[in-house]
């Protein structure tokens, strides 16, 4: 009977095979597509965490954060550029270098937003720090246009190579870079969840976050607190924008733009305030986008992401891990 | 700051000075510093050092005036003005302006007979800027909703007229009510859902909405063009044209029937002067709104949401209203751009718009319609005149954002709420 029933079994496979051997090529094209949307959606998660820090501490939507983003890119292109300048080339200490210099730079331009744009309107109308932050956000491009100019800028390829998987003309791959992407932007969550959850600062964000005048009558010293909240923030842009322009090796003074709306769409996704719902709104939204422009049209892929931000925003305005907002009075 | 309390006061200034100057340096110098060229650089640290020594020395002027009475006193004049709310205006509104009014009207009707082609379709643009500020005004302005996708609206009334025109026959005359219908009715779909939740998921889901717009029109190439874009007919008045020979069997051009000479610029002019009677009839209209329960209740709920809907005022539906007229107001905008360019395409409706025509009502004051209009000429004719300037323009928009918001937040225009009596009664 056993042996009987194996017969069937393994002839249906046979049959299963043969009808389906187009179809296995797709799912190495779904295979494919699912790991290119896992890295851009580490990306996207690591930007979200930015507005979503800023969005739960002072409630605002920091618009120029995207384009802090496209800045990190090009302080990236810029180090590389001065470290071969002076003759280093091996590819740890180049990224190790790299990696330091933008996020301490782009931390104090975060700092320095703050600062300047965003803390003179604490006590502000509502609308004042948005349209501050559209106007920082402006003033980024067009300094960064001018400076350096619109055209699209590149850097060159420092990892090459692949994991493989399947045979040798139907196959998907994981390159090195995305590897190294996605391990990345996981560790440098890790370490701010870290610090969130369990340092001393960490307890000041979430009780200046939890109540701003609270924390204040307490001895939270809540305007430090509120720069290191963007400090945070803009580390994380700086991260996303050193694996971005390692990963894809072009930018212009553009990408910062629609990124950003993406990755404000991935925090809304996740629920805007929390933390590793930034990093599943970004993967969710990766992929999703990436399986839609590997499988239906890749001239939507934007249309789909925007869309799905009206929609999420309509039917689950609190996201997949937020709590819902109660309106104190 | 950086100063322990045993410092010298004037030694800690100058130390925060100096922190500030390289702080200044060490953003600027990345970028402005180190120019790409391919892989290589070329560096000039020529333009960051000049910004820190200007930020050096007004950190330190401003830190040392505030260490002297004197000093004190120029800077609080300086200060943002933190005065708070609207004030009412005088009863009976100013009198000069009733014979002020009508000599403007005057003037703005017998101008373009003065004006020479190019300058014609510069003020063309310029007053289209008028009716989209006043448009987003009504939105942002008096209802306090921030509006970032405002563009789209324009687009929907462009393209209204435009593909109107191609698959449907529409002239100008008939899309311009559809436009304004199609657009409000647009507003109302997207409007609807979101002004139910918190004020700010509106501005990134019409930041939202206007790229959507923008990518389906780009991409949606068999039915929109695509990039190259869709050609929009000439308007008509009673069937005659403007152009040098009827187009359409039957018709009749202009310069024939009044038996001058054809001129091209007969067009412009005549846009310009449909436009012109728009832009008045809007002035009059929002003024007229301001004065109604609708328009009070705008007002109301920009300055307090919460004591509104304690009040027993329906928040969704008032500002529904607000966005809805807005919307319109930007599909009729749409409607005169199409017809004066004869030809519109997605790269005319880029989130860059959205955010000029949200800079002309920011510096003009939100809420004021007269800071509404200058905002808008000087805008849109200034750039015109600066051409040198031009790759800077964006620049010294957000520049003026973040100042204006930072300076004066209420706008350089200080707003009256119009003067109510209920009749009979003694308020």
């Amino acid at each position: 009977m056993a042996g009987h029933a194996g017969i069937l079994i393994n002839s249906k496979s046979i049959l299963l095979q043969k009808t389906f051997r187009c179809s296995t090529m797709e799912s190495h094209i779904l295979g494919q597509q699912l790991v290119n949307g896992l890295a851009l959606g580490s990306i996207y998660g690591l930007i979200a965490v930015g507005y979503t820090m800023v969005y739960g501490i002072i409630g605002m939507i920091n618009f120029a954060h995207g384009d802090i983003y496209m800045v990190a890119a090009y302080i990236t292109a810029i180090c590389i550029a001065v470290l071969s300048f002076f003759g280093i080339n091996t590819v740890a200490i180049v990224l190790l270098i790299t990696l330091a210099v933008t996020i301490f730079i782009i931390a104090l331009y975060g700092w320095s937003i703050e600062r300047v744009a965003y803390k003179p309107l604490r006590n502000s109308t509502r609308l004042a720090p948005l349209i501050s932050a559209i106007g920082v956000s402006l003033i980024l491009q067009n300094y960064v246009q001018v400076s350096q100019g619109a055209r699209t800028q590149a850097v060159p390829t420092m990892i090459q190579g692949a994991f493989r998987f399947g045979s040798e003309t139907d196959f998907f791959q994981i390159t090195y870079i995305q590897t190294l992407l996605v391990v990345v932007s996981f560790l440098s969550m890790g370490i701010l969840t870290w610090i969130i959850q369990k340092t001393s600062l960490g307890r000041q964000c979430r009780a200046v976050q939890q109540d701003r005048k609270m924390a204040s009558l307490l001895g939270i010293n809540t305007d430090r607190i509120i720069s290191t909240v963007f400090i945070m923030g803009s580390s994380m842009a700086a991260v996303a924008g050193v694996l971005v322009t390692l990963n894809y090796g072009s930018f212009d003074f553009y990408i910062g733009f629609v990124t950003g709306i993406k990755a404000f769409t991935a925090a809304v996704l996740g629920g805007i305030g929390s933390l590793p719902g930034a990093m599943l709104g970004g993967i969710i939204l990766g992929m999703s986008e990436s399986l839609f422009s590997g499988l239906v049209n890749t001239d939507y892929k934007d249309v789909f992401a925007f869309s799905l931000l009206v929609l999420v925003l309509i039917f689950r305005p609190s996201g997949l891990l937020g709590k819902p907002a109660v309106e104190k009075v | 700051m950086l100063g322990t309390a045993h410092d010298n006061p004037k030694v800690a200034a100058l130390k925060e000075a100096l922190l500030s100057a390289a702080i200044t340096f060490l953003v600027m110098a990345p970028i402005s510093g180190i120019v790409l060229k391919g892989y290589a650089f070329e560096a000039d640290f020529t333009v960051p050092v000049y910004a820190a020594l200007i930020v050096f020395v007004l950190r330190l002027a401003i830190l040392l005036l505030e260490q002297n009475e004197t000093g004190r006193k120029i800077l609080v004049r300086l200060s943002p003005s933190k005065g708070g709310g609207v004030t009412v205006a005088k009863p009976g509104g100013v009198p000069w302006l009733r014979f002020i009014l009508p000599l403007l009207f005057i003037a703005g009707l017998v101008l373009p007979f003065f004006l020479g082609k190019y300058w014609l379709t510069v003020v063309i643009l310029a007053m289209i800027y008028v009716l989209l500020g006043l448009g987003l005004n009504i939105v942002v302005g008096l209802a306090g909703l921030l509006d970032l996708g405002f563009v789209a609206f324009y687009a929907v009334g462009a393209y209204m007229f435009a593909l109107g025109s191609q698959y449907w026959g529409l002239g100008f005359w008939t899309a311009l009510p559809l436009a304004a219908a199609t657009a409000a009715l647009f507003g109302g779909m997207l409007g609807f859902p979101v002004l139910r939740m918190h004020g700010d998921y509106l501005a990134i889901v019409t930041l939202g909405f206007g790229e959507i717009i923008r990518l389906v029109l780009n991409n949606w190439t068999s039915f929109t063009g695509g990039p190259n874009g869709v050609s929009a007919p000439n308007p008509t008045l009673f069937n005659l044209e403007f152009s040098r020979s009827a187009k359409i069997e039957g018709n009749i051009p202009f310069h024939e029937f009044f038996g001058i000479p054809y001129d091209s610029s007969l067009k412009y002019l005549f846009i310009y002067m449909v436009l012109f009677l728009v832009v008045c009839a809007m002035i009059y209209f929002v003024n007229r709104l301001r004065l109604m329960p609708m328009g009070r209740a705008w007002e109301a709920l920009r300055e307090d949401e919460i004591a509104c809907r304690s009040m027993g005022i329906n928040h969704v539906t008032v500002k529904l209203s607000a966005f809805m007229m807005g919307a319109m107001t930007g599909g009729i905008g749409g409607v005169f751009f199409a017809a004066y360019q004869g030809f519109v395409n997605p790269s005319s409706f880029t989130f860059f718009e959205s955010a000029l025509i949200l800079a002309i009502v920011v510096l003009g004051g939100m809420g004021s319609v007269v800071g509404v209009i200058i905002a808008a000429l000087v805008l849109t004719i200034l750039p015109e005149a600066l051409r040198d300037f031009a790759d800077y323009r964006v620049l010294i928009f957000g520049i003026l954002m973040v100042v204006m918001m930072i300076w004066k937040p209420r706008g350089l225009i200080r707003i009256h709420r119009p003067y109510f009596r209920v009749k009979g009664g003694k308020a």
